[in-house]
């Protein structure tokens, strides 16, 4: 075991930086190792699916041939890579024929498909080791005062949930309270952002975001701390447009749990990727500026 | 004031679609759909489908092949799995949201104004060159493909992504090996008879 | 009569069902088949077996070809072994020299392909052919049958049981685990589709069961171990402390004033929370009986052995009250037993998009059928927990029914009382009122014009299973709402509708200890956890256990008018078997060869029904053949090979499983 099989995916590559950053800053301050899994592919996302659901299962399972051969669970940040290799293990189980196809091709590559590389989320990843007391310990610059929005998007909390009862959870509630800061009653945590619908469907795309944002902004929150790039890039990327169009002129940042996570371990925002945000965090508390700092 | 006629005659229906389509991973329990609405309920998206989710599952089933396949729905669906965890009968909508966005770009259907297939596509092609998807990549062919206006239109926000570098302007991510996912893949499509999009 | 030892002169019968069983199996195939086997006499097609005509066929052959061994290949022997024996002893033979197989669920029912299913046919018939020359005539033991019942559960399904019981003049114990008798209808205000007032027809009744010279009303109580068969029932029931006389108390309630705790402060389960009541109390004005209890739980001389005992003050001479008492159990002797111990409501936590327990204004159905209760906590007024009353309430059909992730029955009764609900929230509040259901389901008896007169009073009737109820608002109109997302599939449009006040109509659900009940008592459950009635149709009140009968909800959804007729048949079945007075017993009882017997006593420990014991004069065991089911425990177990078991004995196991093989 050489840590985590650690399986950014291609948003963390590009739009989704500072989530990759942040990941790695936060794991190595925590003394929790990963490494990249070596040389893996595009988990074929949803884009995939709608082309050919065998294809689609092959990309998956290629990177699972590679955790096994490694022999470490995999670290899956983005909820949809999280989803898309969840949902290719559970179908190849469920369904042999699809299966034996797919391990014979897997097979010509030299490689062993394997049965139950664990594929996990690093919520799930921290919340056991150290665990959050463990990192109530660690915490240097506790970001008091500051109210937060959790959103855990779609993808966590279904159709695989990352826990349990997903509706009864507060496993990223309390996350962000261990860094200090406040969770506002948030009804549209699980709601969907729209997805790919900003980028084709504007229209669409930009009411999803919107009613994410009011609803955070109705609840008084300071930022919007979400598991997932897409998200992310939706509510920042789009908030400008979306809001503007519905004549609200307050601006919320977005950031991600490892960030906020991050700055109250005492970690620079640089590291944490903060300076790539469209929308800076500026906390308005003295208090919080002092935190930050 | 034009006025339409809307009866259907048995012999327009394919049949055969819905246990073709039934026979997709996740769409096994198709038939047992009781109307309910859930689906629809809890899709964020259904208002602005021309037909909402339960309606294609109603159409699917009766063989309503041309008015499922050409609809609005299904290049809405943002896959987000809110209308599967409902169901009372355990139809796994999303999938079958999938199922027929296979179908429809396997026939040819697809609207032209809907950017979701050729998203779909362009991602399709990025991921077969070179194993992972740039995302800068696959948003200039979808935009080149779309036409000129929506390149001009995503412009700004580019821009704005590229000078926090989250947006690569030259490089292309690629795995060490993109031939090892294009064997993977042309193995596939091989079985299956070439069906590449 | 025939049958002893000569050479088996074998009848076949093999029966088409219709085109049950004809319609897979090739029965003129299997009964050439048959006509060839060792023994075979006649073998013959018909195409209902059971019907006179077939029965006689059976008689007929007897006489011509002097038949000493019959075989009957149709349906389970669960519904006709019964009618074959009964042909086959008017034939002049001795009930026991006929094997029923079955082709039918076993086969024709169960196999796609016609040639398999064929040579299964066949495999069944030969095995039949084989074991039936080894069966020897029996005579069954007659057991008298007590002339008293029990009676389980005192909801309207037990209460209705009893009368009839006791009408008849059997004696009756009816037995409640709750202080009071009444069961669900006692919470109602009115009951659909009538409308009549709910404590007008069921208190009476229930006053009657109280005051019948036949019945004893043991509350307060379960039943803890059963024991005996069919006619001698042996019960035990323990029954919890009460702290106070049922015979003393006058249910003055002046104890109640008394308590030391000024004001109520315990959640009253009878109106499951929304009142409150103090340690000593009664469930209701009108409980039956009609006496005070305390709960240990609450009052603070039972928890901490400290307290003035005002009550005690106040009770006086009565003496009722009496902080020693102790569980007591009974210990009853019944000929049979009538289970009704009905169903608990769906829980809606487990769908927490419905947000209960989330949000205050969401409720259940049956606490709004205590908050329309005039004599419930709010005197019958429907209001929100802020003292206002609703300008809109939604009402979902179907929570925790309909549905694979929580229960996927429907249970029968949510769409009638939901329409009825509408009707008195708008009757007592003028709320306009939206059901949003997925089918409306009212079949039965004045039941549609019920659904045709709410429709009438214009509440909104909206097709679509709501998805979800939220409070974050997207229109002004929202604001300070609970909004019921929806498609309206009618139309075939999403919804948002803002309302005051959510109501869950919860499905029913078999109460959370059917499983040990049903132990308890030797009966089956369906695989959702409701008694097993014997036959769907043509028996319903019977169980698989003689002598055990079911009525009511715990045998499956079902409202007032079913439930009552389903006891009073239960009743009537009970009563048949009592004035009969006595019941034959299948001889399939074991036996022992005392030659063989070492005494080894292996078998006296192993029978689950205490049957076997030990004869200190012969050195032997011994079945007591009344109390023995025929398990085959012991059978198997013996070592020296002493005990068998009429019916099965290795002769006759062995050439069956030998004839199905070959
Ligand atoms: C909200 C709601 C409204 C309804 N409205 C109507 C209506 O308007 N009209 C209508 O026809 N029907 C109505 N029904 C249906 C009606 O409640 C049932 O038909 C009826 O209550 C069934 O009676 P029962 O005696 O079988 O069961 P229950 O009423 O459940 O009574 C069972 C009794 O057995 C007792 N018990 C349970 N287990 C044991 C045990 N192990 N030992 C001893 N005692 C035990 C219980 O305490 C209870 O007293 C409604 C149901 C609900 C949920
Ligand atoms: S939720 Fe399921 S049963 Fe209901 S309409 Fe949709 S697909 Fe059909
Ligand atoms: S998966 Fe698609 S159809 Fe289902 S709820 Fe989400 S957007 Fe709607």
């Amino acid at each position: 075991m050489s840590g985590y099989a650690y399986y950014p995916g291609c948003s963390l590559l590009g739009t989704g930086k500072s989530y990759d950053e942040s990941v790695r800053a936060v794991f190595e301050a925590l003394g929790v190792p990963l490494q990249e899994l070596e040389n893996w592919n595009c988990c074929g996302a949803t884009a995939y699916s709608s082309i050919d659901e065998c294809t689609a299962f092959a990309l998956a399972a290629r990177n699972l041939a590679l955790a096994h051969r490694r022999g470490d669970p995999i670290l899956a940040p983005c909820p949809n890579c999280y989803l898309v290799l969840t949902k290719t293990q559970r179908y190849l189980e469920q369904y042999p024929e699809i299966r034996q196809r797919i391990v014979q091709t897997l097979e010509r590559l030299g490689l062993n498909l394997g049965h139950d590389v664990p594929i996990r989320h690093p919520l799930q990843v921290l919340s056991e080791t150290p665990g959050l007391e463990a990192i109530r310990q660690k915490i240097q610059k506790p970001l008091k005062g500051l109210r937060v929005a959790p959103y855990y998007g779609c993808l966590l909390a279904r159709p695989y949930p990352i826990v349990e009862d997903p509706w009864n959870t507060t496993i990223l509630e309390d996350f962000i309270r261990v860094t200090g800061a406040e969770v506002v009653p948030y009804a549209y945590r699980t709601r969907c952002c729209g997805g790919a619908l900003t980028g084709v469907v504007r229209e669409a795309g930009l009411r999803m975001v919107y009613i994410l944002l009011r609803e955070a902004l109705r609840q008084g929150a300071q930022a919007v701390v979400t598991t997932c790039p897409l998200c992310q890039f939706n509510l920042e990327a789009f908030q400008d447009q979306a809001l503007r169009k519905n004549g609200i002129q307050e601006r919320i940042p977005v950031l991600y749990f490892t960030q906020l996570l991050g700055l109250a371990l005492g970690l620079p925002p640089k590291k944490l990727g903060l300076h790539r945000h469209l929308i800076p965090f500026q906390p308005q508390r003295k208090a919080l500026q002092e935190a930050v700092a | 004031m034009e006025i339409q006629r809307t009866i259907k005659y048995e012999a327009e229906l394919d049949r055969q679609f819905a246990y073709e389509i039934a026979q997709s991973p996740g769409a096994e329990t198709l038939f047992e759909c009781i109307q309910c609405g859930a689906c629809s309920a809890a899709c964020p998206v259904s208002i602005y489908m021309d037909l909402t989710p339960r309606r294609v599952i109603a159409m699917t089933r009766e063989g309503f092949k041309h008015e499922v396949l050409s609809s609005l729905t299904i290049w809405l669906c943002s896959s987000c799995y809110a209308c599967t965890v409902e169901c009372p009968v355990g139809i796994k909508v999303t999938d079958v949201m999938y199922a027929l966005k296979q179908r429809a770009i396997k026939e040819g259907y697809g609207p032209r104004k809907v950017l979701t297939r050729l998203l779909a596509q362009s991602f399709f092609q990025a991921v077969k060159e070179d194993g992972r998807a740039t995302e800068r990549k696959v948003m200039l062919r979808l935009y080149r493909r779309a036409g000129l206006d929506h390149l001009i239109r995503m412009a700004p926000l580019g821009l704005k992504l590229w000078r926090t570098g989250r947006l690569s302007a030259f490089g292309t991510e690629r795995i060490k090996n993109p031939a090892e996912v294009r064997t993977l893949l042309e193995c596939l499509e091989e079985q299956e008879g070439g069906k590449s999009p | 009569m025939k049958g002893n030892g000569e050479v088996p002169r074998i009848g076949v019968y093999v029966c088409d069902c219709g085109t049950n069983i004809a319609g897979k199996v090739r029965v003129a195939e299997v009964v050439e088949f048959a006509r060839d086997l060792p023994g075979v006499v006649v073998a013959r097609e018909y195409k209902y077996m059971c019907s006179d005509p077939g029965q006689d066929l059976i008689k007929r052959d007897i006489q011509e070809y002097n038949l000493n061994r019959i075989v009957v290949a149709s349906c389970s022997p669960l519904l006709h072994e019964h009618t074959f024996r009964k042909a086959t002893a008017e034939g002049g033979l001795n009930p026991y020299l006929v094997h029923h197989v079955n082709i039918r669920e076993d086969v024709s029912w169960v196999h796609e392909d016609s040639d398999e299913a064929t040579r299964k046919a066949k495999a069944i018939v030969h095995g039949a052919v084989l074991r039936v020359a080894w069966q020897k005539p029996l005579e069954p033991q007659s057991v008298p049958v007590r002339d008293s019942a029990l009676v389980v559960g005192g909801g309207i399904a037990g209460i209705s049981a009893a009368l009839t019981l006791a009408e008849a003049g059997k004696q009756v114990y009816l037995v409640e685990r709750e202080p009071t008798i009444g069961g669900h209808m006692a919470k109602f205000d009115k009951t659909f589709p009538t409308l009549d007032c709910a404590a007008c027809i069921l208190t009476p009744k229930m006053t009657a069961v109280k005051d019948h010279p036949n019945i004893t009303l043991i509350t307060y109580a379960e039943v803890e171990e059963v024991d005996g068969y069919v006619g001698n029932f042996k019960v035990k029931v323990r029954k919890k402390p009460r702290y106070v006389h049922e015979d003393r108390c006058v249910g003055c309630l002046e104890c109640i004033e008394a308590c030391v705790f000024k004001e109520p402060r315990f959640p009253n389960e009878f109106d499951l929370g929304l009142s409150k009541r103090k340690p000593v109390y009664i469930p209701f004005p009108q409980a039956v009986p009609p006496v005070v209890t305390i709960d240990p739980d609450t009052c603070l001389y039972l928890r901490f052995g400290k307290c003035k005992k005002t009550c005690v003050e106040a009770c006086g001479d009565r003496n009722a009250i009496d902080f020693d008492m102790k569980p007591e159990t009974l210990e009853l002797e019944v000929g049979t037993i009538i289970l009704a111990t009905g169903f608990k409501t769906f829980d809606p936590t487990r769908t927490p998009k419905y947000g209960y327990g989330r949000f205050p204004e969401v409720y259940t159905s049956l606490e709004i059928e205590r908050l329309v209760n005039s004599s419930g906590p709010t005197g019958g007024e429907v209001v929100m927990r802020n003292g206002q009353k609703p300008k809109r309430v939604g009402i979902i059909h179907c929570v925790g029914s309909r549905d694979k992730n929580t229960n996927p029955w429907c249970s029968k009764v949510c769409c009638m009382y939901s329409l009825k609900l509408a009707h008195l929230i708008h009757e007592r509040s003028g709320a306009e009122v939206y059901n949003f259901y997925i089918d409306m389901r009212t079949p039965g008896k004045g039941y549609e014009e019920f659904y045709n007169r709410l429709a009438k009073e214009g509440v909104h009737l909206i097709r679509g299973r709501v998805a979800e109820v939220t409070d974050a608002p997207l229109h002004p109109e929202e604001e300070g709402k609970l909004i019921i997302r929806v498609e309206d599939t009618n139309i075939g449009v999403v919804r948002r509708i803002p309302v005051d006040m959510v109501v869950l109509a919860v499905g029913l659900e078999p109460q959370p200890d059917a499983d040990e009940v049903r132990r308890l008592f030797n009966i089956s459950c369906s695989t959702e956890g409701w008694f097993l009635e014997r036959h769907p149709k043509l028996a319903p009140v019977e169980t698989f256990t003689d002598g055990v009968f079911v009525a009511g909800a715990c045998q499956g959804p079902k409202d007032i008018p079913e439930t009552v007729a389903q006891a009073q048949a239960a009743a009537a079945n009970a009563l048949a078997l009592m004035d009969k007075g006595s019941v034959e017993m299948e001889p399939n009882v074991a036996r022992v060869n005392e030659e063989l017997c070492s005494g080894c006593h292996i078998c006296i420990g192993l029978c689950p029904y205490g049957a076997i014991s030990f004869n200190e004069e012969k050195k032997v065991a011994e079945v007591n053949e009344v109390l023995c089911k025929g398990c085959g425990t012991c059978t198997a177990a013996c070592p020296s090979g002493a005990l068998s078991q009429n019916l099965f004995s290795d002769h006759e196991v062995f050439s069956e499983i030998m004839g199905v093989l070959l």
